[in-house]
């Protein structure tokens, strides 16, 4: 990429050409102040919020020749007022000041403007910790206001879509979420309404205003007017924890920030990757933890409860009489499955999983309504894309083939399992949540649900992305990892130690040519190769930064 | 270097011990007769100064509104992490229903409370005001948490002259004209 | 009280009496019976007497538990105790307000909490010196009390003395017995097996043993005075009657009277000389490991050695029953005399408790080296040459 030399406030730094001077500041770290701009979207520069001063090395009319000072040095041609720098492209030899009396006398006084009708509602409002009109008030403004008439009345608390609460009053008018929805989601939803001091942010009348991508509109949203109906009034942002996430919701392996307080989830937002998903994630996302069913609350044998070690011990003791089958879960942790291959491998047991397919939207949701069947195939857990039932499993367990399986979270009564099958074979189930499997069980294992375990999934980029925890686990719950890792110790078969995640994934880089850097992922994930699976048939239609028949093409 | 101090000399008086001994006793005996400084407590009740920081308590406006609207940086700024609040939405067709918030529910341990003032000090609402009261005393540590109708019991109505939310304009006709 | 201390007591004054009744054979008997001490209503009568002896000093040991915090508390600008009572005294008309605002039903909550507190033996003791110790400390105190004469009565014109036991050398057994209590001390000190308890006990041993000389040194001129004109000099009536009708011994030897006086203070282990207990360095000093009643009877100890000191100090410097210096009740009076007598000695006894807890509250502590100090190199030269003064007085 083409880099240019520019000037700010005296010092020279090199940037990228192409880009404006608001983000070529943020790249050599000066701050600019600004409300409208979104670097996932179009400028709009309405906010005036980002006005610096801006200069280009004087040229001369006639010869075009740069004109020197006496001194020898660049002569510079100021532009006579300041300019907003996202609406102003670097240029080579440019000059900019961000911080000059004039500079600041501007931001004073526009936030003044800002806050001439803002109802200064802080203490109710939900944005207040992380809302930029407090922040630039608090660091730009002028801390007073010579405003004495009354402030301009506007709608309040008006519903959009049913899960956005709108307040005209505290609107900036930087037209983020106007733009949002007519780039991103592709179809006008906000706009303005009426003239000069009284314009205000409204939805279309009528029709159908929601989309599954709308709650974008209220995290960039960078004052209080949108707030999250479900998220109001909950918690204070500057009591929440976050942690980064990927969210379970489909193979898209959507970025994500968890924000919790004493171990209670209050919100997801997206997490910007540019390789990803820029900025965004669905609605249905945001909610995912919500409503999966009922906790697996503690080991059970024949259906009553007992001490988890001697589950597992009871685990083990039935794994070791007969032939088991795994069915494994693409739920699971890229490390668990390692761990699950070689289980199969030692035990010789075969691997049945199960496809869960949905509505593709061609955009952050796909059709695979799992995070991670790839990594089955990474892994070497499959090697064909899975059934949506388990039938030849069913079959197995009929001729007497089978007597145990060892199954994970799989609703095994709806994927062709009858009663009598959990008669004739052993089911041990392995779960974070209660299904029918858990009913006819012999053992119950509850393990920690996915916001309570850190690890590594596979996108349907084949982009390997690393999450962490984000709340502790509970202490009746087992470690997948290290239940699994104790059940390959004492049933025979490991090679290796598995006593931190840390070193299994350095076990696993080793071993699993694809997985090489899976030590150290960076934030925005690695692509990894995946010319080995190009036969595949993956259901997932082209979407956003995802195109199919590049996926193996190009070998990642 | 040290400083030397040139102690006078005591004369054989002095050096006896008994004078001053009985000086001493003399002393002692005149207090015997002085009036006592000692507040018989519970019978009489100190004169607290203004801006005594006793128990925190939540307060009502002079129109009678309950002032607190959750804002929960009183609990943000707690040292001793006593207060704890759930912040809720008011009744969408109570009287106030303009304020929109207002705490579900407001806990205070006052066995955690170490009465700094800082929740009084960053009230944006002046509506936590530590008042007179010093003595706590309860059968259990559940008893000493305090609760929202306990609080605002305890702290009454407190008449102040700013009505930040008060109406001046009705946005009901502007709701009429508008989608 | 605790009923077996109290019975112990009994026991052990009966053995003074015996033991008075052996030694030179010349007791007076109490009383108007002079029939072998074999005599059943005389020893039933004689045990009445102790009775009373320890009633008196334990109710005045009591009593002045209150006037200590009492009197502590108005030097300081306080009130002092006045909140405690029992209901149904506190309902007493007036005198159930007074009791309460006096702080005497405080007295009863004192004795009651050391009696039921939990009373813990602790494990590094040597046990039986461990709880014999309070004993030894109490017990002295209540067999002194027995020769102290309080009044005086007249029998066929002749002057008895208001005593349980009127022996020919009460002086000696006063002052030896007295002694004793320090043992006590020394006791609980040494069997506590901790360091600060017998930081104390050494110090308490120390210091008895420095200002025991000057005490005796200060009784001997009293005795030289006594003798001149009566025939057992060491009896304490006998030097009482010296007193009555005449100068007081505390004006004819001021500077007895005082060594007496402090070497009493050291005796008792009062202030400003309690360096054996000595809370700021020494946590509690002999007595940190005691708890509950033991405590108590430590702490009773100390108040009874000051009644028995103050009625020994009364009868050989401040003219026994009698009222004013040069001044006797009249013989005449007869049983008012004796009465009045006695009445003079106990507020004579009131006076001195007084004076010990004012001295308390006004004083600081002593260093032990100061204390050693004043014993050895001031007190014990004045004794000695207040006693060769007197000596020399009485010769020429």
């Amino acid at each position: 990429m083409d880099r240019v030399k520019i000037n700010v406030n005296g010092a020279d730094f090199e940037v990228d050409a192409g880009q404006n001077v608001l983000s070529a500041c943020r790249s050599i770290g000066v701050e600019i102040p600004f409300f409208c701009y979104h670097e996932r979207l179009k400028v709009a520069g309405s906010c005036r919020m980002c006005l610096v001063s801006v200069g280009t090395p004087a040229r001369d009319r006639k010869t075009g020749e740069v004109v020197k000072n006496e001194d020898g040095s660049v002569k510079i041609a100021w532009l006579p007022k300041p300019s907003i720098a996202c609406g102003t492209n670097v240029s080579e030899g440019m000059h900019v000041v961000t911080d000059s009396d004039a500079i600041r006398q501007c931001r004073g006084s526009i936030l003044e403007f800002l806050l001439l009708n803002h109802p200064l509602d802080c203490p109710i409002c939900d944005k207040a910790g992380e809302c930029k009109l407090q922040e630039y008030a608090n660091a730009y403004g002028n801390g007073v206001s010579r405003y004495c008439e009354s402030k301009n009345v506007k709608p309040k608390r008006r519903e959009v879509a049913g899960k956005i609460i709108l307040d005209s009053e505290r609107c900036i008018l930087c037209s983020r979420c106007v733009r949002f929805c007519e780039e991103v989601i592709g179809r006008p939803i906000f706009g303005f309404t009426k003239r000069g001091s009284k314009t205000e942010i409204s939805v279309y009348p009528g029709g159908d205003n929601d989309s599954n991508y709308l709650l974008n509109a209220v995290d960039i949203c960078p004052v209080g007017a949108l707030t999250e109906k479900a998220f109001r009034f909950q918690m204070r942002a500057w009591f929440l924890r976050t942690a980064r996430s990927i969210s379970p919701e489909s193979s898209a392996g959507v970025n994500t920030t968890v924000w919790t307080r004493e171990g209670r989830i209050y919100r997801v937002t997206p997490r910007d990757n540019e390789f990803v998903n820029d900025s965004w994630m669905s609605d249905s996302g945001r909610y995912f933890h919500i409503g999966r069913g009922a906790r697996l609350s503690g080991a059970r044998l024949d259906s009553s409860a007992c001490d988890l070690p001697y589950a597992i011990d009871r685990c083990v003791e039935i794994l070791r009489l007969s032939n088991f089958a795994i069915v494994a879960s693409a739920f699971q942790t890229v490390e668990e499955m390692f761990l699950l291959k070689a289980l199969a491998k030692a035990a010789g047991a075969p691997v049945y999983m199960v496809s869960h397919l949905g509505e593709d939207d061609g955009f952050l949701v796909s059709a695979d309504k799992t995070p991670n069947l790839r990594g089955a195939f990474v892994t070497g857990l499959i090697s064909e894309y899975p059934p949506d039932n388990l039938s030849a499993l069913a079959e197995k367990i009929d001729s007497g083939e089978i007597k145990t399986v060892l199954c994970f979270d799989e609703d095994l009564k709806s994927l062709g399992l009858g009663s009598a099958h959990f008669k004739k074979a052993n089911v041990i189930f392995c779960s974070s949540v209660e299904n029918s499997s858990a009913v006819g069980a012999k053992v119950c294992v509850p393990l920690e649900g996915e916001m309570e375990k850190g690890g590594i999934w596979i996108n349907r980029q084949f982009r390997m992305q690393r999450f962490e925890a984000v709340v502790e686990r509970p202490k009746w719950a087992a470690s997948a990892v290290e239940f699994l890792s104790q059940l390959l110790c004492r049933i025979g078969g490991a090679d290796f130690e598995t006593p931190d995640v840390g070193l299994l994934r350095s076990v696993i880089a080793e071993r699993v040519p694809q997985l090489k850097g899976c030590a150290d992922i960076p934030d925005c994930g690695t692509l990894i190769d995946a010319s080995a699976f190009a036969g595949v048939k993956f259901p997932e239609k082209a979407a956003f930064k995802f195109d199919p028949a590049s996926v193996g093409a190009n070998g990642g | 270097m040290a400083i030397v101090v040139e102690r006078k000399r005591l004369n054989f008086f002095e050096r006896l011990y008994l004078p001053q001994i009985v000086s001493g006793l003399i002393i002692t005996l005149k207090n015997l007769f002085r009036p006592k400084v000692t507040l018989s407590y519970p019978d009489q009740r100190p004169t607290l100064p203004d801006g005594y920081r006793g128990g925190p308590t939540l307060v009502k406006d002079s129109q009678g509104r309950q002032k607190c609207v959750s804002c929960q940086l009183c609990e943000f700024v707690c040292p001793s992490k006593a207060i704890r609040v759930t912040p809720g939405s008011i009744d969408p067709d109570g009287e106030y229903f303009y304020i929109e918030k207002a705490p579900k529910e407001f806990q205070i341990n006052m066995l955690r409370c170490i009465f700094c003032g800082m929740c009084e000090e960053v009230c944006p609402e002046k509506a936590i005001v530590l008042q007179d009261e010093f003595t706590f005393a309860a059968q259990s540590r559940e008893e000493m948490i305090f609760d929202k109708q306990r609080l605002y019991e305890a702290g009454g109505t407190l008449p102040d002259k700013i009505m930040k939310w008060k109406r001046v304009k009705d946005n009901a006709d502007l709701e009429r004209d508008s989608h | 009280m605790g009923v077996e201390v109290f019975m112990t007591n009994i026991l052990l004054n009966s053995l003074a009496l015996a033991a008075a009744g052996v030694p030179g054979g010349a007791a007076a008997a109490p009383g108007a019976v002079s029939t072998p001490a074999c005599d059943w209503v005389e020893l039933l009568l004689r045990v009445l007497f102790s009775l009373v002896a320890i009633i008196v000093v334990m109710s005045f040991a009591g009593l002045s538990v209150v006037a200590e915090r009492k009197v502590c508390a108005y030097i300081q600008g306080r009130y002092g105790p006045n909140r405690t009572a029992i209901p149904w005294v506190l309902a007493v008309p007036v005198l159930g307000k007074f009791l309460q605002r006096a702080g005497l039903m405080q007295l009863v909550a004192d004795g009651l909490k050391f009696l039921f507190k939990e009373d813990p033996l602790p494990a590094h003791v040597n046990k039986v010196w461990y709880v014999a110790a309070p004993v030894i400390s109490l017990a002295p105190v209540l067999v002194v009390a027995c020769v102290i004469p309080f009044g005086v009565y007249w029998s066929n014109g002749a002057a008895m003395p208001l005593s349980v036991a009127n022996i020919d050398v009460g002086l000696l057994f006063a002052l030896a017995v007295g002694a004793l209590g320090v043992y006590g001390t020394i006791m609980a000190a040494w069997s506590s097996n901790s360091k600060f308890p017998y930081i104390g006990g050494m110090r308490a041993c120390a210091q008895v043993i420095s200002y025991e000389l000057t005490m005796a040194l200060a009784v001997l001129p009293v005795v030289m005075f006594v003798a001149r004109d009566a025939e057992s000099p060491l009896n304490l009536f006998e030097i009482g009657r010296a007193q009555s009708a005449s100068a007081w011994f505390c004006l004819a030897q001021p500077l007895g009277a005082l060594l007496f006086l402090i070497a009493l203070f050291v005796e008792t282990n009062r202030l400003p000389f309690d360096i054996a207990e000595s809370e700021t360095d020494l946590v509690s000093g002999f007595h940190t490991e005691y708890g509950s009643f033991k405590f108590g009877l430590f702490y009773v100890g100390e108040y009874g050695h000051m009644v028995v000191g103050s009625a020994l100090f009364i009868t050989l410097f401040l003219g026994a029953w009698n009222p004013l210096p040069w001044l006797a009740w009249p013989e005449e009076w007869g049983a008012v005399a004796a009465v009045l007598s006695v009445l003079t000695f106990l507020v004579k006894i009131a006076a001195m408790l007084f004076f010990f807890i004012w001295i308390r509250w006004t004083l600081p502590r002593f260093r032990y080296d100061q204390a050693m100090n004043l014993g050895w190199r001031a007190l014990l030269p004045l004794g000695v040459a207040n006693l060769v003064f007197y000596m020399l007085w009485l010769g020429f």
